[in-house]
C-alpha cells in the first residue's frame, strides 16, 4: 500500500480502541415475568403462546399453551381471565383479549384435529384419580404425559365434573367439552364412569399414588321455614338435571336465592326454560356481590331481575316472605324488621357447595377442617401418597384454579413416585408497566367478541359469546406487548451508537459486545418491553 | 406522500425492526448486513446522537447506492471523534479537508467522478450545524445554487460541541452555551430568527430538502433513500441531541429527539423544488416544558427563579410550527 502523503503512522481502525472501558453500568438481557403469566391460576405462559400466535403459528401456540393447561377451548369460554385484569395494555388502551385468543386456539385445535404427543416412555407407576372434573382431568393429562399409567374413577355418568354439571350450555357447548376430554383420554388415560369410590384407602391399594378431586357437589342449605306445598330445590341439582332428559319444572316465576356466579347461572337458565320472571334475591348490594360483574350485566340484559338487600324468611305455596336488610358500618347486612311478600312458583337455593367427604373415612393422618381437606404445600394430605385438589381444598373455586391444581398435584405426585421432591423454578422479577417503553406499540383497540341476539339469549341455550375468526384473532394476539420478554424488534440493535449489540439471527435474540459498549443505556431505555436492565459494573 | 408507516404489526414501524414484517419492508438498521459505516471504537460520548444519526444516514445511503459512495466530512464532532490520527471508524471512502469547505470538496469529487465516467458513484457531504449553518454556509449555498450532484446532510446538535459548547446560528433561543449570557433578564441565547437552514435550502429551489430526527428511524431512512434516488443538490437536516452539550442523560438521546418533534419545536417534513410535500404528524402532542425540562441547558427557565414568559415564547415558536406545517392531524387538532 502506498503510504498517504505526510503520514508517518500506518492508518488503522478504531476497533483498536476498546471503548468498553468507559462503562460504569452494563446492559444485560433478561426475561421478566409478564403480569398475565403471573396472574394465571393455571400458570400458563401466556406471553409465550401469544408470541407464536402473533406470527400465525397457531399450532405451536396451542402446543405451548397446553404444556400447562389441556383445556384451551373450555378456558376460552369460562375462565374469568384474571390475566386480562393484570394486562399492562389495560393501562395503555384496553387489555389484550387473551381469553378470546385462547378460545380461538382451542377451537382451531378441535377443527384441525391436533393431538397431544403421546409419551415415549412408561414409568410403570400407577396413579388413581378420583373425579373427572377439571382438576382430575388436568392431573391425569400431566401425569400421563410424564409417562405414568393413570386411571380416573368418576361417580357420575359423564366426564367433566362441574364443567358439565355446573356450567350451563350457553356458556360452554358440550361438544367442545367432549372434544377436549377425549383428547386427554387419547393419551391412554383410563376413565371408569359410574364408579363411585366409597373408600379411598381401599381403592388406592392397587395404585402407587392417588389424587382426590371429587369437587364440591353438595348444596349448602339455609334454614327457611317452608309450607308443605312450597317448591324448593337447590342450584346444584337444578343445573345437574339440565344434563338429563327431564328438564326441571320451575314455573313462570322463579326466585333464586344467593349472590354468586351459580345464582346467576341458575337465573339465566330459568329464563331460557321459559320463566317470565327470573328474580335473584341477595342480601347485600351489587358492589358486595361475589358474582363477576360481566355475568351480572349479561343476566340483566337478558331480563333477569335482582332484588338487593333482601333475605328470604318464609316459603309457602306460590309465595315468599322477604325481609329487607341494610348494611351496617362494616358492610355486613342486618335485618330491618320490614317484611314483604313476593310471588314465586319455585325457589332455587344457590348458597354455595360442600364436599362429600364420605370416601375419606378410615384414612389415617388425614386432617379435615370445616369440611375442607387439609393439604401441605405439595398438595399431599397427611396420608402418604394421597393428594387432593380442586374444590376440595381451600382455594377460589373455579375451573382455571382447578386445572392449575391438577398440574401442580401432577408434578408433586411425579416427584413422590420418584422419591424426590418437586422444586418449582424461582419466579422472574415482574415486568410491571413502569418497565415498558410504550411509545413503540401501535395504537389498537381491543377486538369485541360478537354476542348472540338478546331474544335468542332468552329463549335458547345457544352459546352467548361468539369467537374470533383468524383475522381478528391474529390482530388481537399482536396487541400483546410481550412484557419483559424480547420479541426481537431490533431496537437495541438499532439504537446503539457504538454498534455494540450483536444480532444473532431470527429466534436467537441478541448479545452485547462489552468490548465497545460504553454503557449509555439507550438500549435499555428504548427497549419497548423491558427486557434489558442496567447493572452497575464492579469497580 | 411521504413515509408510509405500516399500520399494524404490534409495533408497526415505530421500532427499528419487526419480525412480523416481510424482509423488503424492514429497515436498513435492522439488517445483520448493514454497512455499519461508523464502526465501534469511535470516541463519541456515551449516548451520542450524532454518531447514531450519521450511521443511520450513511448506512441508508450505502444501501441505496449499493456501496458506491464517497463521504466528505466538514470539521466538527463527527470528524474529530471518528478519525483521531491514525485511526478511522469509517467503513466508507471518506475525506476531510477543512471546516468550511465540505460542500465545495464534495462538488469537486462529484465532478471528478463525472469526468471519469463513474456515474454509479454517489457523493454525500456531511457536517454539524456549525460547519453547515455558520462556517460552511457560503460553500453550501454555492453548491445549492449550482445544483451540484451532492447530498448534503447536516447533523444538528444546536451548538459547537467538541470545542466546548459555543453557540452557533442553529442554537435555539434561551439555550445556555459557553458563549451566551449566563444571567440577566433573559439568560441564554437571544430570541431571534437564527438560521433556519432547511427553509434557506428550500429557498434555493433545489430538488429535495428534508428534516428528520434520530427518534424516527424509518422516516429518516426513507428520506435518505429518496434523496439518493434523485440527482442535483439535495439537503437533509437531522436533529441529533447531544447529552454533553444539552445536559441530558446519555440514555435519553432518542427520547429528547422524540419530545422535540412531538412538541412541534422541530418540524419534520420534506420538500421538493421549494414546496413542502409531506410532514410527519405529531402522534401525542406535548407542551414545550416536557421537552425543555429534562435539559440542563434550559434549567434557568425553571427552578427557583423561573422564566415562564420565556417558556411561553418558546411555546409560541412550537405553535407557529404546528400551524405553518400542519403538524397536527385534523381530528387530533
Amino acid at each position: 500500500m502506498i503510504k498517504p502523503f505526510a503520514i508517518t503512522l500506518k492508518p488503522g481502525t478504531s476497533l483498536a480502541n476498546l471503548t468498553g472501558t468507559w462503562r460504569t453500568e452494563r446492559p444485560v438481557y433478561l426475561d421478566r415475568l409478564p403480569p398475565c403469566n403471573n396472574a394465571c391460576p393455571s400458570g400458563e405462559n401466556i406471553q409465550g403462546w401469544l408470541y407464536h400466535a402473533e406470527s400465525g403459528d397457531y399450532e405451536q401456540a396451542w402446543r405451548l399453551l397446553t404444556e400447562e393447561n389441556p383445556f384451551p377451548a373450555v378456558m376460552g369460554r369460562v375462565c374469568y381471565h384474571p390475566c386480562e385484569n393484570q394486562c399492562n395494555r389495560g393501562k395503555l388502551d384496553s387489555p389484550v383479549g387473551i381469553n378470546s385468543v385462547e378460545r380461538f386456539l382451542g377451537d382451531e385445535a378441535i377443527k384441525r384435529g391436533w393431538k397431544f404427543s403421546v409419551p415415549q416412555h412408561s414409568s410403570g407407576r400407577k396413579v388413581l384419580i378420583v373425579g373427572a372434573g377439571p382438576s382430575g382431568l388436568s392431573a391425569a393429562y400431566h401425569l400421563a404425559r410424564m409417562g405414568h399409567s393413570v386411571e380416573i374413577q368418576e361417580a357420575g355418568p359423564l366426564a367433566g365434573g362441574m364443567m358439565r354439571f355446573g356450567i350451563p350450555k350457553y356458556r360452554l357447548p358440550r361438544d367442545v367439552l367432549d372434544a377436549e376430554v377425549q383428547r386427554i383420554l387419547d393419551l391412554g388415560v383410563r376413565l371408569k364412569l359410574n364408579s363411585k369410590v366409597a373408600n379411598i384407602a381401599q381403592s388406592m391399594q392397587d395404585f402407587d399414588a392417588a389424587f382426590l378431586a371429587v369437587g364440591a357437589h353438595i348444596a349448602k342449605r339455609a334454614y327457611i321455614p317452608a309450607g308443605d306445598a312450597a317448591h324448593i330445590i337447590d342450584a346444584v341439582s337444578m343445573l345437574r338435571s339440565m344434563e338429563g332428559k327431564e328438564k326441571p319444572m320451575l314455573g313462570r316465576r322463579v326466585v333464586v336465592y344467593g349472590g354468586g356466579n351459580t345464582a346467576i347461572d341458575v337465573a339465566r337458565t330459568a329464563r331460557r326454560l321459559g320463566a317470565t320472571d327470573s328474580i335473584i334475591v341477595y342480601r347485600r348490594t351489587r358492589e358486595k356481590m361475589p358474582a363477576h360483574d360481566f355475568e351480572v350485566e349479561e343476566a340483566l340484559q337478558e331480563g333477569v331481575m335482582i332484588k338487593w338487600l333482601s333475605t328470604i324468611r318464609q316459603a309457602d305455596e306460590g309465595q315468599l316472605t322477604v325481609e329487607k336488610m341494610r348494611l351496617d358500618d362494616k358492610g355486613m347486612p342486618e335485618p330491618t324488621g320490614e317484611f314483604e311478600t313476593m310471588e314465586a312458583d319455585s325457589l332455587v337455593l344457590a348458597l354455595g357447595q360442600d364436599v362429600d367427604l364420605s370416601l375419606l373415612e378410615g384414612v389415617s393422618n388425614l386432617e379435615v377442617k370445616n369440611g375442607i381437606v387439609q393439604v401441605s404445600d405439595n398438595m399431599m394430605t397427611g396420608y402418604p401418597g394421597l393428594f387432593a385438589g380442586g374444590d376440595m381444598v381451600i382455594s377460589e373455586r373455579n375451573v382455571t384454579v382447578a386445572a392449575g391444581h391438577g398440574k401442580k398435584a401432577a408434578r408433586h405426585i411425579d416427584a413422590f413416585l420418584r422419591g424426590a421432591s418437586y422444586e418449582p423454578q424461582s419466579k422472574h422479577e415482574l415486568a410491571d408497566y413502569g418497565k415498558l417503553n410504550t411509545w413503540y406499540y401501535s395504537d389498537a383497540d381491543k377486538t369485541v367478541r360478537p354476542m348472540l341476539d338478546i331474544i335468542r339469549r332468552q329463549t335458547s341455550f345457544d352459546e352467548v359469546q361468539g369467537g374470533l375468526n383468524e383475522t381478528n384473532a391474529l390482530f388481537e394476539a399482536r396487541r400483546c406487548l410481550s412484557c419483559g420478554n424480547c420479541f426481537e424488534c431490533d431496537n437495541c440493535y438499532g439504537v446503539c451508537p457504538d454498534n455494540a449489540v450483536i444480532k444473532l439471527g431470527p429466534g436467537k435474540r441478541f448479545k452485547f459486545n462489552y468490548d465497545y459498549c460504553k454503557g449509555c443505556g439507550l438500549c435499555a431505555t428504548e427497549c419497548p418491553c423491558g427486557a434489558i436492565k442496567m447493572v452497575p459494573e464492579e469497580i | 406522500m411521504g413515509f408510509q408507516p405500516v399500520k399494524f404489526y404490534q409495533t408497526g414501524t415505530y421500532t427499528v425492526g419487526n419480525r412480523l414484517l416481510s424482509p423488503d419492508q424492514r429497515s436498513v438498521q435492522a439488517g445483520e448486513s448493514r454497512s455499519n459505516s461508523i464502526n465501534s471504537g469511535h470516541r463519541a460520548c456515551q449516548g451520542c446522537g450524532e454518531a447514531l444519526g450519521a450511521r443511520y444516514a450513511i448506512d441508508a445511503a450505502m444501501a441505496e447506492s449499493h456501496g458506491q459512495l464517497i463521504a466528505v466530512n466538514a470539521t466538527g464532532c463527527l470528524e474529530v471523534f471518528s478519525t483521531p490520527y491514525p485511526e478511522s471508524s469509517w467503513q466508507v471512502p471518506w475525506i476531510h479537508s477543512v471546516f468550511g469547505n465540505a460542500p465545495a470538496v464534495a462538488t469537486g469529487i462529484a465532478a471528478a467522478m463525472k469526468v471519469k465516467g463513474k456515474t454509479e458513484v454517489r457523493v454525500v457531504a456531511q457536517g454539524g450545524d456549525g460547519g453547515t449553518t455558520d462556517i460552511g454556509f457560503g460553500c453550501l449555498s454555492g453548491m445549492f445554487e449550482r445544483n451540484d450532484d451532492v447530498l448534503y446532510i447536516c447533523y444538528d446538535n444546536e451548538a459547537y460541541m467538541n470545542t466546548g459548547v459555543q453557540r452557533s446560528s442553529a442554537t435555539p433561543p434561551s439555550a445556555r452555551t459557553a458563549t451566551t449570557m449566563p444571567v440577566g433578564p433573559e439568560p441564554g441565547n437571544a430570541f431571534g430568527q437564527g438560521k433556519n437552514l432547511p427553509e434557506i435550502a428550500m429557498a434555493h429551489g433545489i430538488p429535495y430538502v428534508a428534516t428528520a430526527t434520530v427518534a424516527d428511524l424509518r422516516d429518516l431512512e426513507y428520506k435518505v433513500r429518496r434523496a439518493m434516488k434523485m440527482h442535483g443538490a439535495r439537503y437533509i437536516h437531522i436533529f441529533v441531541p447531544c447529552p454533553l452539550g444539552w445536559g441530558t442523560a446519555s440514555n435519553d438521546t432518542i427520547r429528547i429527539a422524540r419530545l422535540a418533534r412531538e412538541s412541534g419545536l422541530f418540524p419534520v417534513f420534506e420538500a421538493e423544488q421549494g414546496e413542502v410535500t409531506s410532514v410527519l404528524k405529531i402522534r401525542r402532542k406535548i407542551t414545550v416544558e416536557e421537552y425543555l425540562m429534562p435539559q440542563k441547558r434550559f434549567a434557568h427557565l425553571f427552578g427557583s427563579h423561573p422564566h415562564p414568559e420565556m417558556v411561553a415564547r418558546i411555546q409560541d415558536i412550537a405553535d407557529r410550527n404546528i400551524r405553518k406545517y400542519g403538524l397536527l392531524d385534523e381530528e387530533a387538532a
